[in-house]
């Protein structure tokens, strides 16, 4: 019965919905080009030497290939062999970089998950005077600009002395955001409350039950929340910028504005910017690599709920 | 599994019908002990870096500061000294370019890709890659973009040259320095918009579609017609969030232009950037972040009531 409707349907109507999709896919794959064409130019420059770019410029493979940029920014190669290909007399360190960036983002994704969680399960599970006030206090703050709290947050770090530490930098990020605590409240509203009362008839208390039952049952939301707070944790850059200039504690994006404001006006390093900026977003681009469909199966439900 | 249920389905009922019937006068604080524990960090983290920083930032507002002698109070000079600042209102003009240009590519893009996936391709592939800009950092995205669309040796000035055009100094021309930026900010949030857009895509009906098809109606006139009103809600709360987002530009130009040619890029969270912490000029900043705050809190304001959010045309039929 449907079988003929629709061949018949197909025969009525033929090549113009067919030139449509080929018109569609062909739009698609010129946007799919064009997000990764740069991709690649960054893969492709990193690997010339910058003092040959310019006989290459529009040339698909790397010009001259070498190593080079990689040796300058992760600090292996002597000042003679950096100026030699291009680079600037300034050492850099990307390695160690990586490293902050591991630590800050690392320890403000545990915290933050951690201590909002926490909260959300006092929002969403526990009866207590105040709860509703509280609650509509922390999400209010989801309405004032970064930049409105930073210039204030910055005076306190530094009068705390902690300009150039890693609590300097996580300490504003690590016990919650408003946004996380909202996140998780939605979940933890939903979690079947015939489970929480079993445990509660086997003699468990709260804590157990936050830590036995709640957590376990929210993976999926608590390790999409984790993915995304890490992600934007690496990326940040303002923050980071404001309190952790130091060598020690700066992290992969401030690094990368600091190499490229030092490297010379008239001829940049672009070999080695290059290998730094690919270096910098490769840990989010494997990360994103292993947990692509969380990732995108995330987007829809929290930027728009 | 099965004994968990059991046991635990009559259970809640009683409870609480028991607690609304008659409140015992100990359980009113409820469970306060426990929840003030739990609570606590979480509560520390928002009064400390939340809410005294906002009433601090008002305060400071209100003072002269240079962060290394204590802020002097002058009353609303700041905020006078605002009306007469050029600066402040070229900052707020060239922010609003950026965000016109930026949002309106971004939202027109994005419309068209988040359509193009939902009728031609269910595929992972497909929309990893197009969200794919959106994971790495502005600042990565910004470098990128610099070099390409460097004059001497960028790719896209030597594709013009082949072309036959002339070339372009994408960031060094004040006429093009924001559109630039606007563009390379596009590049990297139309995966991220289309998505958001194609999650919307997914709760209209199919069978709302079938009609169309059984009435004849073209792709292009489904579009118009159901796609885009059906599409409104999400559209509305995706432009709230993605204009607020966009207002907040500074990474890209803070490694790219750094405020210039002159101040052609020197958008308003670089001003103040640029105010605190390079003139140290923390009392003007922070009333200039209180303008900002409730110009943001206006435009989310007038978008919501104008596209009237809460509400969908799927309700009516």
């Amino acid at each position: 019965m449907a079988a003929p409707s629709a061949a018949l349907r197909r025969r009525r109507r033929p090549p113009s919905i067919r030139w449509g999709r080929v018109a569609g896919w062909a739009v698609l794959v010129l946007i799919m080009a064009a997000t990764l064409f740069p991709f690649y130019w960054m893969l492709r420059t990193s690997f010339s030497n910058t003092r040959s770019l310019a006989f290459g410029a529009a040339d698909l493979l790397p010009v001259d290939f070498t190593l080079g940029a990689y040796r300058r920014v992760l600090g292996l190669s002597t000042t003679a062999e950096a100026v030699a290909e291009g680079g600037s007399s300034g050492t850099v360190d990307f390695w160690r970089y990586l490293r902050n960036s591991v630590v800050v983002a690392t320890t403000l994704t545990v915290g933050q998950v951690f201590f909002s969680s926490m909260a959300a399960y006092a929002f969403a599970r526990l009866r207590w005077p105040g709860r509703d006030a509280v609650f509509m206090l922390f999400l209010t703050a989801l309405m004032v600009p970064p930049i409105f709290t930073t210039l204030p947050n910055f005076v306190m770090i530094k009068e705390l002395g902690l300009l150039n530490t890693y609590l300097g930098i996580v300490l504003p990020g690590l016990l919650m955001t408003p946004f996380a605590v909202f996140f998780l409240r939605q979940f933890f509203l939903g979690v079947n409350a015939g489970l929480e009362e079993a445990a509660r008839i086997d003699g468990a208390g709260h804590v157990r039950i936050f830590f036995r039952i709640i957590l376990p049952v929210s993976k999926g939301p608590i390790t999409t929340l984790a993915i995304l707070t890490y992600i934007t944790s690496w990326n940040d850059y303002f923050w980071p910028l404001l309190v952790g200039k130091d060598e020690n504690v700066r992290v992969l994006t401030v690094a990368l504005g600091i190499f490229r404001s030092q490297t010379p006006q008239g001829s940049p390093d672009w070999a080695g910017l290059m290998a730094a900026t690919l270096f910098a977003a490769l840990p989010m681009i494997i990360l994103f690599a292993l947990l692509s469909r969380r990732i995108i199966d995330s987007i829809g439900y929290t930027g728009v709920k | 599994m099965t004994s968990e249920t059991v046991h635990a389905a009559p259970r809640p009922t009683r409870e609480d019908a028991s607690r609304g019937a008659h409140p015992p006068p100990l359980r009113r604080l409820g469970d306060l002990p426990v929840a003030v524990m739990f609570v606590l960090p979480a509560a520390v983290g928002f009064a400390a870096f939340y809410l005294w920083p906002a009433l601090r930032g008002l305060y400071l507002s209100l003072t002269k500061y240079n962060v290394l002698t204590p802020p002097r109070f002058v009353g609303l000079e700041n905020y006078e000294r605002i009306l007469g600042d050029h600066l402040f209102w070229n900052a707020l003009k060239v922010t609003a370019e950026y965000v016109m240009i930026n949002i309106g590519a971004q939202t027109v893009i994005s419309v068209l890709l988040a359509v193009l996936m939902h009728r031609l391709t269910r595929s992972l592939v497909v929309r990893g890659v197009v969200l794919l800009p959106f994971l790495v950092a502005n600042v990565v995205v910004a470098l990128v973009w610099f070099w390409m669309l460097d004059y001497q040796l960028g790719v896209v000035n030597h594709a013009l040259d082949w072309l036959g055009l002339d070339r372009v100094a994408f960031f060094g021309d004040s006429a093009l320095a924001i559109p630039t930026i606007a563009m390379v900010n596009t590049w990297r949030h139309i995966g991220y918009t289309a998505l958001l857009i194609f999650a919307g895509l997914q709760m209209i009906p199919r069978s709302v579609y079938e009609a169309a098809a059984l009435d004849g109606a073209s792709e292009w006139r489904t579009f118009w017609r159901i796609t885009l009103p059906l599409l409104r809600p999400v559209m509305a709360l995706v432009l709230v969030l993605t204009v607020i987002g966009s207002f907040q530009v500074f990474d890209t130009v803070a490694v790219t232009t750094g405020g210039g040619p002159i101040n052609a890029t020197r958008v308003i969270y670089f001003y103040i950037y640029d105010l605190a912490f390079n003139r140290f000029n923390f009392g003007y900043a922070a009333a200039l972040s209180s303008v900002l705050f409730v110009l943001l809190a206006g435009i989310a304001y007038l978008q919501l009531r104008l596209s009237r959010t809460g509400e969908s045309d799927l309700k009516g039929a």
